[in-house]
């Protein structure tokens, strides 16, 4: 690898980062199909009021736990409301949920690993550590406590997945805080005498984009999951408002009788998971050209 | 590495400390009082009044939190409201259930996670590679509760062949405890494995192209001799550290899977604890968990150091 | 892999048949929930009580027709509307080997009469005090003559602990709980088992087919029916309508249906703390409307498959003290729009429904949401394990609760406790000085015709106030493997184990 650099690194010289890397991303096949999912859950999401053929929370005592057939694509569930509109809904739960809680864990982690970072010693030090302690936790079982503690609601699961995710948003923002601190540009910057909070955000953040970036969208993947996680065990989205993880777990009941009421939202969490992780797969590889061969 | 053994040792008090504080902190977004919740139906200002000062809530809270660090140290977690049971003991019997699972899991991940790995790095960029990549990405991406109910649905249901829950302890009757635990340990393991796989693979790369490696090559060993004794030993290493690292990953997923399954292990216990409004017990299993993970992440390292010769001298 | 798992099977397969050439000679039973404490004074929950079928013998029992029969008593007579003489059956031993006697009567019913926390007090309320005539005689003295009283012997507050055990143990009775019943207490671990074992010299030993009985707590139904079909429990307490085609559908499984005593209902707050002080909880209209909005029928449809009955009462309509002639209102959600507007109440009307976690009743609570919105109340779904739900209940956070009681073979058991006022069910804080008369009066007189139309006049005055919106009359819907022999269904829903084996 590293012979090979000397030619190439010249004529790339004329194009932006943000070109090299969007031609990198668009070069591969899986990183393109996950933007177009992406982007196909978030249109869905937003014109859900559009999409959906019926009320997510009209029930009807006729239909109830119908299988899947022209007038009800996904089929009926326990109370009789169409699971295509709740699956519909509900990704609007599930993408709100994680767009929202990756921003209150970057709001938090992202400014405390600078922080940290430029800072150094005795900052760095006591931050490091409190974010040890929190990090000690398995993420679930903290989203759980302290989804507990507030009261199950979709916003509290919000702040409890956020509040548990900043931690690793700020060892990702500190570590590329340290790598670029350590470069010529911003050493220069500071010593020719620029305050330090001017150089950390004219230098540092916009340098440190690109992982904290690529973090973020595998952070939003593991959002989603930690919703309908909480959500499955009756601590998220509330009744009636659809959440997929709130209807898996209304589905146990009826696995014999009605199974499609289990593999759809199953099936949207997989395939919403799945298109982020690709996404900020392309993103990390398209980014950062050192991380060598494929993923 | 950050710094030596001995400092890394010493780094953890704080860590643990900071924990506790936290732990203890969560305590008080509890919400209700804990004295009349346990003064029960009689709800007598005096007997509340009397709880209060048994269980040090009228003293300021820094000395609270030591009273309460002190009984920790003790082995004290305190009692649940809903079954007046002292944490320690639902934490011995609940959680040997979750670390059989968990040691379950870990296995079959290895054992699904290693191979894959290295067959996708010896057959880089190859079908094989891509499927091994993609399949491991599916399993990242499928959500274990999901992937519980659709084997329940498929192997218990449908085929008949495994219990679809419960759980039997291995020391009763090991056929049917194997036959409890196999889904919900494959269930567990399958995300593990699927980061397992992707980390066997890069560490098998990067020391399928190291010196040592190439030196064997030239000398004329076969390449299942290079592949078996020079390489996989050194992708074992990082491999086996991410174990200690995976183990919260297990904990959490336990969480899920046991609810699934209907298994009585910890995960269960803080489910079940947070809808009887048990908040003694919730903040009894935090303080475990963190714990554990801390102590694991330590010894990881250890193993680590211990095992990597050229990192000894750091 | 597949051939690990192949090998897996084979080995499952193999151990169970085994297993069916030599009877275990254990009962595995399926709870739908976990039982709170093992200590008859304290305990609350009706899955505790299928446990103290097994672990604790009480003073009478009751039949399959509702009839009192002796267990641990012999016989009895009632001296005077006051006093009640019960005979005890002599040579009965504790598990722990200690003699039941009188003295060992006076004690238990003494422990239910003083102990703190005790929720038998209010169940035997009437009672002065125990005498104790001779070592196999007691004598109850009512402050008040109670026709309802002996049927509660008949119950938790005619179990009888064994008084050493208990004396020592005190509170942590629960802990290792100590009777006369044909099972002795092994372990219990929460949430997950309890475990007990044959008592060789139980008086009826030579109706006790086996050596260990094991409860285990199975929250979700689709589990317990799982566990069922595969042959890991022998006996499900309770299996869901929805579920009762899967099993019939099963030749090795069976069904026990029968009627059961007790109702499902809506519990209001109307003077139980600060959280009274709504428009739902002052208002009688605001909760008049409520109960327009539901239609019971539907509502048992769609969750049920139409196998219970919506009902406007507690208790059931094979019970001598039904009032035929209040029946549920059909759904009328003009009306309940005009009686909130008669309120004067802003919609949308926020109710807050305290839902135990089991998930058919959680359905049913999503149900009466939708239906509920309609006539513009915005309900609040509050989830919580039952036997917390009790405990904030009785704290009066709750607004409106859906809770279930099992039924007591006297009407009394459906009624006094709950609506009179400052009972210990009593949990809406109900108090209303005719119904409270009209209780009292039922309790007096023993003609069974004088009673229902006592029970009749107060139906008409609590139909009003609804301090309780009576849904529906479950049945027990018991499912067992087809080997079980000798299972009797009492309308109370408990698991007797006399008589109860596995053909060969």
């Amino acid at each position: 690898m590293s012979t090979a650099l000397a030619a190439p690194t010249l004529a790339r010289a004329r194009r932006s980062p943000a070109q090299v890397a969007r031609r990198r991303f668009l070069q591969r096949p899986s990183a393109v199909g996950g933007l177009v999912v992406v982007v196909g859950f978030v249109a869905v999401a937003a014109l859900a009021p559009l999409v959906a053929p019926d009320d997510p929370s009209a029930t009807s005592w006729s239909l109830i736990r119908k299988a899947p057939s022209l007038l009800h694509w996904m089929g009926t569930d326990e109370n009789g409301r169409d699971v295509l509109s709740r699956v519909i809904w509900g990704a609007r739960a599930s993408l709100l949920a994680g767009v929202v809680s990756v921003l209150i864990a970057g709001g938090v982690g992202v400014p405390a690993g600078v922080l940290a970072g430029f800072a150094g010693g005795r900052t760095d030090a006591v931050l490091s550590r409190v974010v040890d302690a929190m990090l000690a936790c398995p993420f679930l079982i903290l989203a759980i406590a302290l989804a507990a503690f507030l009261g199950p609601s979709l916003q509290n699961a919000m702040i409890a997945i956020g509040v548990t995710a900043a931690p690793i948003f700020m060892r990702v923002a500190r570590a590329a805080t340290l790598d670029v601190a350590a470069s010529d540009y911003v050493e220069a910057a500071r010593a020719v005498g620029n305050p330090s909070w001017r150089v950390a955000l004219r230098h540092v953040v916009p340098n440190i984009a690109p992982p904290v970036l690529v973090h973020a969208t595998l952070a939003i993947a593991m959002a989603i999951i930690a919703e309908a996680s909480l959500s499955f065990l009756g601590l998220g989205q509330q009744p009636p408002a659809p959440s997929w993880g709130s209807m898996l777990n209304a589905a146990q009941r009826f696995l014999t009788q009605a199974p499609w009421l289990a593999v759809f939202p199953g099936a949207a969490i997989f395939l919403a998971v799945l298109a982020f992780n690709l996404v900020g797969d392309g993103l990390r590889d398209a980014l950062d050209p050192r991380d060598g061969g494929r993923s | 590495m950050r710094g030596s053994l001995g400092g890394r040792v010493a780094q953890i008090v704080p860590t643990l400390l900071l924990v506790t504080v936290l732990v203890f902190l969560l305590q008080h977004l509890m919400p209700g009082d804990p004295a009349s919740i346990m003064a029960g139906e009689e709800q007598d200002p005096q007997l509340i009044a009397q709880i209060r000062a048994e269980l040090w809530l009228d003293r300021p809270l820094p000395v609270q939190y030591l009273h309460w660090l002190g009984n920790v140290l003790r082995g004290n977690l305190g009692y649940s409201w809903r079954m007046r049971e002292p944490i320690a003991h639902l934490v011995a019997e609940k959680l040997p259930v979750t670390l059989q699972l968990s040691a379950m899991a870990f296995c079959i991940a290895v054992a699904i996670g290693v191979p894959t790995g290295v067959i996708a790095a010896v057959r880089r960029n190859s079908a094989w590679d891509y499927l091994a990549t993609g399949v491991g990405l599916a399993g990242l991406s499928t959500p274990n509760f999901w992937l519980g109910i659709m084997l329940i649905l498929l192997v218990s249901v449908d085929l008949g062949w495994l219990p679809p829950s419960g759980y039997v302890p291995l020391s009763e009757d090991w056929r049917q405890s194997l036959a409890t635990t196999i889904m919900p340990a494959f269930v567990l393991g399958n995300a593990i494995a699927a980061v397992l796989m992707r980390h066997t693979r890069s560490a098998m790369l990067t020391s399928l192209d190291q010196d040592f490696v190439r030196t064997a090559r030239a000398k004329g060993l076969s390449e299942g001799r290079v592949i078996l004794r020079h390489a996989l030993r050194a992708a074992l290493v990082p491999v086996v550290t991410l174990g200690a690292l995976e183990l919260g990953t297990l904990l959490s997923g336990a969480v899920l899977t046991e609810q699934v399954f209907s298994i009585p292990g910890f995960g269960k216990l803080i489910v079940d604890a947070v809808f009887n409004r048990d908040y003694p017990v919730v903040q009894g299993v935090v303080l475990v968990t963190a714990t554990l993970y801390v102590c694991l992440n330590l010894a990881a390292d250890v193993l680590y150091v211990l095992i990597n010769p050229r990192l000894r001298g750091a | 892999m597949r051939r690990l798992l192949t090998a897996a099977a084979f080995c499952l397969l193999a151990g169970s048949a085994a297993a069916q050439g030599t009877p275990s000679g254990t009962l595995h039973i399926a709870l739908r929930e976990d039982a709170d404490m093992l200590d008859p004074t304290l305990a609350r929950t009706y899955v505790g009580r299928i446990v103290f079928a097994g672990l604790c013998d009480k003073l009478f029992d009751i039949d399959q027709k509702l009839a009192i029969v002796p267990q641990l008593a012999a016989g009895y007579e009632w001296s005077d509307p006051k006093t009640l003489v019960v005979h005890l059956r002599p040579n009965v031993q504790f598990q722990d080997g200690e003699a039941m006697d009188a003295t060992a009567v006076k004690y238990s019913i003494d422990r239910h009469m003083t102990m703190q926390g005790s929720f038998r007090r209010p169940e035997i309320s009437t009672l002065d005090h125990v005498e104790i005539v001779d070592p196999l005689t007691v004598r109850l003295v009512l402050k008040s003559p109670s026709s309802p009283f002996l049927s509660q012997l008949t119950d938790r507050a005619g179990m009888i602990v064994a008084p050493k055990a208990a004396e020592t143990a005190g509170k942590d009775f629960a802990l290792h709980p100590v009777c006369a019943g044909p099972f002795k207490f092994v372990e219990r671990v929460p949430q997950d088992r309890i475990v007990l074992e044959r008592f060789p010299e139980y008086w009826d030993a030579e109706n006790i087919h086996f050596d260990r009985v094991i409860y285990q707590p199975m929250a979700d139904t689709s589990v317990r029916l799982a566990n069922l079909q595969a042959g890991s429990v022998d006996l499900v307490e309770q299996i869901v309508p929805s579920d009762v085609a899967a099993v019939k559908r099963d030749s090795r499984l069976k069904l026990a249906i029968s009627n059961a005593l007790g109702y499902y209902g809506i519990t209001n707050n109307v003077g139980n703390g600060a959280r009274a002080e709504t428009p739902f909880g002052r208002d009688k209209r605001v909760r008049q409307a409520f109960e327009l909005a539901i239609d019971r029928t539907a509502l048992v449809q769609v969750v049920y498959n139409g196998m219970f009955l919506p009902t406007r009462q507690a208790v059931p309509p094979d019970s001598p003290f039904y009032v035929p002639q209040d029946q549920p209102p059909p759904r009328d959600v003009a009306r309940a729009k005009a009686l909130l507007q008669q309120a004067g109440a802003t919609l949308p009307v926020a109710v807050d429904l305290l839902t135990p976690n089991s998930p058919d009743v959680r359905q049913a609570a999503e149900v009466i949401q939708s239906m509920a919105a309609e006539a513009g109340f915005d309900v609040h779904i509050n989830t919580m394990e039952f036997a917390s739900s009790l405990d904030t209940a009785q704290n009066g956070n709750f607004q409106a609760y859906l809770l279930a009681w099992s039924g007591r073979a006297d009407a009394d058991g459906n009624l006094y406790s709950f609506l009179y006022t400052g009972q210990a069910q009593n949990y809406s804080h109900y108090s209303d000085k005719t119904v409270d008369a009209l209780l009292d009066q039922s309790r007096a007189v023993a003609d069974v015709g004088q009673r229902r139309d006592l029970y009749a006049k107060m139906d008409a005055q609590a139909d009003q106030d609804l301090p309780i919106i009576y849904l529906w009359t479950p049945k027990n819907i018991v499912g067992m493997t087809a080997k079980l022999q000798g299972f009797r269904p009492v309308p109370d829903g408990m698991i007797r184990l006399q008589g109860l084996a596995m053909a060969k």
